[in-house]
């Protein structure tokens, strides 16, 4: 077929009328046919195939000019209203320990979460006010840049030996410890369990790690395997990204918001099964829960090798300003170069170090101070459910309950009556807050904490006032 | 109009720039000498060699030649996802440990212009440490303590030590709830006083000041144009508002106000609905810089676009200003001009915890809305206390002039420092009246070896390399401090004079290399 020895103007020739096109077509060389082909093709393409791109309007100076000068943006902050009770706290005098001040009257204090008194203890404060004498009261710095102060580490250590485990590390601020302790470990394609009724800052910890997040019921052991088994057929497709995708199952020992243990000895058998390791966040259970306090795993009677990490707070039973984990060094030396709150914030200053140090060696010395606690719980936990008229929540060992009123009644505004009825009895009792961007926000409740040194008189008074308050409000 | 030049990428060696005008006179004055060409080299072959080395020593580790130090993995054998990956942890094992003991030293006194830093010796090439026992005494230029507030005895002392007597270490719970004691009040209606502010709130932490409260004031559907080298608990805040961010190149007015001009234009990407908010987050001090804002510039800019601006003076409270109320004060400006005010107390305070100031409004609203006010506990009273009694000692309340001498001090002894410096041949960044001296080293092993024969001279510094900075630019940096005697800054001098001679840190082009005993 290859005419290329056709003189040109033979081919134009032929291609003159229409026979001659069908004629030119089959003499054509062989690369031309498929240039044309591809040529029609083409055509056909960006006629009917390709997506019609819209053509940018390009803004003239003057037009940009009038849509800044045009363009409002919306007030700073939405408008405030002032009978909001964050705006309207109670103010106090005085330590806040097993009595407090307001307005020059002394009342019981069952709203703050000072588990076994230590504030206002002589000991701790003898031992904060030599602190200050050595160090001053400020650190003055980060934990890599002169802020590590001798103290810190010891308190490292001791917690380190309280827990058994290996290695401790601390936090300057409750709230920071949990939320910069899940996004140093888990990242973007990682998978982190998580019960619903964890509190604020371990949600605020999750947001921060951008990892898959798969929250099951609360305390739901089915719910909880159900998620995992959808997990291990996922892995199943794809065993390569499997291997890479670290899985984490993050829960309370005690939880703030429902007052209730964890099942934690099947979430251990279901770790070795599934493979995923386990972060127990203990800021109530630490010193509360256990015969000598060491939290729900002493309750448990499980090993604490089993478990990966153990976070809480030096803030409720310990009575100081802070945070610690603690675990195997694998686990926690880690946290030394990639937990922010850690790295990148001054260190706790020195004298609450020593306040901590000195509550654990209470805490050691007294171990009767648990089983007490425990006891009480039980005893004010038995009073409350004699109480008609209001629903508690929490476990019957736990020194936080929550009590809320039936059904329709339970409404922030008559709590907070209550809790006013209560204040003119010298009885200080709180309505507990949470912000509204919680992932399952609580009914409204008023938290009850209960303190080690209260007796079993004012532990009746406190019913009196309860019953009575039910009457007035309602 | 504005001036400054763009930053290069990161990968190149940084450019000479310096702000607007040259003169010596300006308080915006600063300078960034460019990094000379064979430094950078020389820092990259550094660390090519390390990472051979590196590699090296993995091979021999994984073919059991040699024993595997650092801890190991309880739940290896059983099967489960490594919890590290092994090159996440390369810089960790191979480069981080080799040179540990320059970080993390512990102190075992109060951390004033001079300290004792507690021995550590390791007999395994940093993997553990042994205490002996002893002490080294040393100058302190690593802690921020810029008004030398952190005393043990004193006013301050006093105040915390009397808190703790009358209100005990702890409140047990939030400021919503039950946490509001008479002085934390008391605070913050100080604080607005000496910020000459409507209002201000005050939180226990300063990272988590901004990590908490940025999500409080910003959210989807806002735009935040940060500066490049913000601080990382802003970088945090920002992401967890939900709100969209773009970065500026550092100080460079012109890029922001190009961003400015195209948000409002375009608006948000894709439906180009107008953004709801802007805001402009920058910081006072750079703490790794030692530059400053542009804060004239900014809030013309700020006005010309109706955008909010939130300025972070973590370090330049107390340390800057004739009447160390921070830049605004440096700068002569009417603090309500800027919306967001917040800050820090760990630096000139002596204290712990961080604060936001501004309209009432907007207090307001942080108090129904902040993380922080709802689920993390309240301020300590010592804490509290020092704080009170350090700014009654600012303002003169105490009926001396010593809060004024410490504000003069600090600036003298800046100033000194940093003309003995460049005068001498350091590349030193930074505005001249920064009491943060960075001054620059490059290389891995002289930042190294600069530490250790610092600290063999009795002069405590703090150096920093990668990852907190670029991986070229590794520094020293200085915190000059208003309890540093001339005797302690003459000291240091002629320490980093030896130093710097023996291992040739005099870098500077512009300026002329010269011995101390030459400058006189």
């Amino acid at each position: 077929m290859l005419l290329s020895s056709m003189s040109s103007v033979d081919i134009e020739s032929l291609a003159t009328d229409f026979y001659g096109l069908i004629q030119s077509f089959y003499h054509a060389p062989l690369y031309h046919i498929i240039l044309e082909i591809l040529l029609f093709f083409a055509v056909m393409w960006l006629l009917f195939f390709r997506k019609p791109r819209p053509i940018e309007k390009k803004l003239t100076e003057k037009e940009k000019q009038e849509l800044i000068d045009e363009w409002q943006p919306e007030p700073l902050v939405p408008t405030v209203d002032p009978n909001h009770p964050a705006l309207n706290v109670r103010i106090l005098d005085g330590p806040v320990g097993k009595y407090i001040t307001i307005d020059n009257e002394q009342s019981l204090n069952f709203a703050s979460l000072n588990f076994l008194n230590f504030v206002g203890n002589e000991r701790i404060q003898s031992k904060s006010i030599q602190a200050v004498q050595k160090y001053g009261v400020g650190s003055c710095g980060p934990r890599g840049f002169y802020g590590t102060i001798d103290i810190h580490l010891e308190l490292e250590e001791r917690l380190a030996r309280f827990f058994g485990c290996e290695e401790g590390i601390i936090y300057s601020y409750g709230f920071s410890t949990i939320a910069s302790i899940i996004p140093a470990y888990s990242k973007r394609n990682d998978v982190i369990f998580v019960d619903e009724g964890v509190h604020y800052a371990i949600q605020k910890g999750i947001e921060a790690s951008r990892s898959n997040i798969k929250w099951f019921k609360h305390n739901d052991l089915d719910d909880l395997e159900r998620l995992l088994i959808e997990q291990e057929n996922l892995d199943k497709k794809n065993i390569k990204k499997a291997r890479a995708t670290r899985r984490f199952l993050i829960v309370e020992g005690l939880y703030m918001n429902y007052g209730d243990l964890c099942p934690l000895p099947r979430m251990v058998e279901l770790k070795y099964k599934y493979k995923y390791r386990i972060f127990i966040d203990e800021s109530v259970s630490f010193g509360t829960i256990g015969q000598t306090g060491r939290g729900i795993t002493e309750y448990y009677n499980i090993d604490r090798q089993q478990i990966d990490l153990i976070s809480s707070t030096l803030e409720y039973a310990a009575g100081s300003i802070g945070g610690f984990a603690v675990g195997s060094s694998f686990v926690v030396d880690h946290q030394r170069l990639s937990a922010q709150g850690y790295c990148f914030s001054a260190s706790l200053p020195p004298l609450l170090a020593a306040a901590a140090i000195e509550a654990l060696n209470i805490m050691e010395e007294n171990s009767d101070l648990f089983e007490t606690l425990m006891y009480k719980s039980e005893q004010l936990h038995n009073k409350l459910i004699a109480i008609k008229g209001y629903i508690i929540q929490g476990d019957y060992l736990s020194p936080l309950k929550h009590i809320r009123l039936p059904n329709e009644f339970n409404t922030t505004g008559r709590l907070e009556s209550i809790v006013h009825f209560a204040q003119t009895k010298h009885i200080t009792i709180t309505v507990a807050r949470y912000l509204q961007d919680e992932h399952v926000l609580p009914q409204p409740s008023i938290r009850l904490i209960l303190n080690v040194d209260i007796t079993e008189e004012e532990m009746d008074f406190l019913c009196a006032v309860l019953q009575e308050a039910l009457v007035v409000t309602i | 109009m504005f001036g400054s030049k763009q930053m290069k990428p990161s990968i190149l060696p940084a450019q000479h720039r310096c702000t607007v005008k040259e003169t010596e006179d300006n308080c915006e004055f600063e300078e960034f000498e460019g990094t000379p060409l064979y430094a950078a080299l020389l820092t990259y072959l550094s660390y090519g060699v390390l990472c051979i080395f590196g590699w090296l020593r993995d091979f021999l580790r994984q073919s059991y030649i040699e024993k595997k130090k650092g801890a190991l993995d309880p739940n290896a054998k059983l099967n489960f996802v490594p919890l590290y990956q092994s090159y996440e942890s390369f810089y960790t094992r191979n480069m981080y440990t080799r040179v540990r003991d320059i970080f993390n030293r512990p102190v075992g006194s109060v951390a004033s212009s001079e300290f004792d830093l507690v021995e550590r010796i390791s007999d395994d090439y940093n993997w553990t440490y042994r205490y002996t026992g002893n002490t080294i005494r040393a100058i302190n230029f690593g802690s921020y303590n810029y008004l030398g507030f952190a005393e043990k005895d004193g006013q301050c002392a006093m105040a915390a030590i009397n808190s703790i007597k009358s209100n005990g270490t702890a409140l047990c719970s939030t400021r919503s709830e039950l946490g509001t004691q008479r002085y934390h009040n008391e605070l913050e209606t100080l604080l607005a006083e000496y910020l000459r502010v409507e209002s201000c709130i005050a939180f226990g932490m300063g990272f988590a000041t901004n990590a908490l409260n940025i999500p409080a004031i910003a959210s989807k559907g806002d735009l935040i144009l940060s500066d490049k080298l913000n601080h990382v608990s802003l970088i945090l805040g920002v992401r967890m508002s939900g709100a969209k961010s773009q970065t500026f190149a550092h100080n460079d007015m012109d890029d922001l106000e190009q961003k400015l001009h195209n948000a409002i234009v375009y608006g948000q990407p894709g439906h180009h609905r107008p953004w709801r908010k802007i805001f402009i987050i920058v910081e006072g001090i750079y703490s790794m810089e030692g530059s400053i804002c542009r804060l004239p510039l900014l809030v013309q800019l700020k006005k010309k676009y109706k955008a909010y601006l939130y300025l972070d003076e973590a370090h330049s409270i107390g340390s800057m200003g004739k009447n160390g109320r921070g830049i605004v004060d440096y700068y002569n400006m009417d603090p309500n001009d800027i919306d967001i005010l917040m800050g820090t107390f760990t630096k000139s305070f002596g204290s712990s915890g961080g604060y936001i100031a501004g309209k009432k409004d907007l207090i307001d609203h942080l108090r129904i809305h902040s993380h922080a006010n709802y689920y993390a506990s309240s301020m300590s009273a010592p804490v509290v206390y020092q704080i009170l009694s350090s700014l009654h000692i600012l303002m003169g309340r105490d009926g001396t002039k010593d809060g004024m001498r410490r504000i003069q001090q600090l600036a003298d002894n800046t100033r000194y420092f940093r003309k003995k410096l460049v005068d001498m041949g350091f590349i030193v960044y930074g505005n001249k009246n920064s009491p943060i001296v960075p001054m620059m080293i490059y290389m891995p092993a002289r930042v190294t070896r600069f530490n250790r024969e610092m600290l063999a001279r009795g002069i405590a510094v703090v150096t920093v390399g990668f990852p907190a900075t670029k991986l070229v630019e590794a520094r020293v940096r200085f915190c000059i401090s208003a309890s540093h005697t001339r005797e302690m800054l003459d000291k240091a001098l002629s320490a980093i004079d030896e130093v710097g001679d023996t291992i040739s840190l005099r870098y500077s082009k512009r300026y002329e290399h010269r011995r101390l005993k030459d400058l006189k």
